[in-house]
């Protein structure tokens, strides 16, 4: 198994013991590029589908789950030959970004506070599952891609 | 104007879960993802206090923009939580993946509801 352990921090990985040159500073500048690029794509998602008060988060529940199932994508497509920053640049930085746990946290406090307990309910349940099927969705499907590729290649 | 500052925040939140996550990750030796798990919660609660401020009307829509939208929501993420599950899961500790789920939720929650308090005492 290939496939790195964590998106952020892989203290296993021999490829970032090695550090290429510039990567000090580059690493956090890929993160902090990617973390904008995802933010932003986050806030023009809320900018076109604007959540109602007191309505289910259609919007953050979408934003989560896309990203888990891209997250799922990208890390089983992760290889040996893949260049060092795509996994900081588009793991941790664009999805890091894109996706929140806090936003998550306060709508869930928010439709308490609405009186809307059975729906903070709902979402509180909703949103893990969504995000768990996702990226389980997107890791299964790419891998069998994969290998789909790999035995086609094979005589 | 308004981008701008989401892309700050979302640029300064990602950086520092990514120093967070490799501070705390490189302190311990289980396998429990601890350094996500400390982003999540601790972006939870100053969301919370964000919030709390909000509704005392002590903040105003760039700040939200700034912190809450870019920096708060980069600094925690539902992308790794969910992918560090998997692996947990994959690797043959349900346990401790479902323990991650559940305790991040509720930590979370809890973080939420103690930072709005905070907030509304110190502000309200």
């Amino acid at each position: 198994m290939t496939e790195p352990v964590d998106p952020t921090v892989d203290l296993a990985d021999a490829r970032r013991r090695r550090r290429p040159r510039g990567a000090r500073y580059g690493v956090p500048a890929v993160i902090a590029a990617g973390g904008a690029i995802g933010a932003g794509a986050r806030y023009g998602a809320a900018l076109l589908w604007p959540t109602a008060t007191g309505s289910f988060p259609w919007t953050t529940l979408g934003v989560n789950a896309s990203g888990c199932l891209l997250i799922g994508i990208l890390m089983v497509t992760m290889t040996e030959a893949t260049p060092v920053w795509v996994r900081p640049f588009f793991g941790t930085g664009v999805l890091g970004g894109y996706t929140t746990f806090s936003t998550y946290c306060v709508d869930i406090e928010h439709l308490v506070a609405q009186g809307r307990p059975a729906l903070a309910l709902v979402y509180l349940a909703a949103t893990p599952v969504a995000a768990l099927a996702a990226v389980t969705a997107g890791a299964l499907a790419t891998r069998r891609l994969l290998a789909m590729k790999r035995t086609r290649g094979t005589p | 104007m308004n981008w701008l500052l989401v892309l700050l925040g979302g640029a300064t939140g990602a950086l520092l879960r990514y120093l967070t996550d490799r501070a705390v990750q490189a302190r311990h030796d289980t396998v429990f993802p601890w350094g996500t798990f400390t982003v999540n919660v601790v972006g939870s609660l100053i969301l919370g206090a964000l919030a709390g401020a909000a509704l005392s009307g002590a903040m105003g829509a760039g700040a939200q923009l700034l912190l809450g939208t870019g920096f708060c929501g980069a600094l925690t993420t539902y992308s790794t939580f969910s992918y560090e599950t998997l692996r947990l899961a994959g690797s043959g500790a349900a346990f401790l993946a479902a323990t991650n789920v559940i305790a991040s939720v509720i930590a979370g929650l809890g973080a939420v509801f103690v930072g709005i308090t905070l907030a509304q005492a110190i502000v309200g």
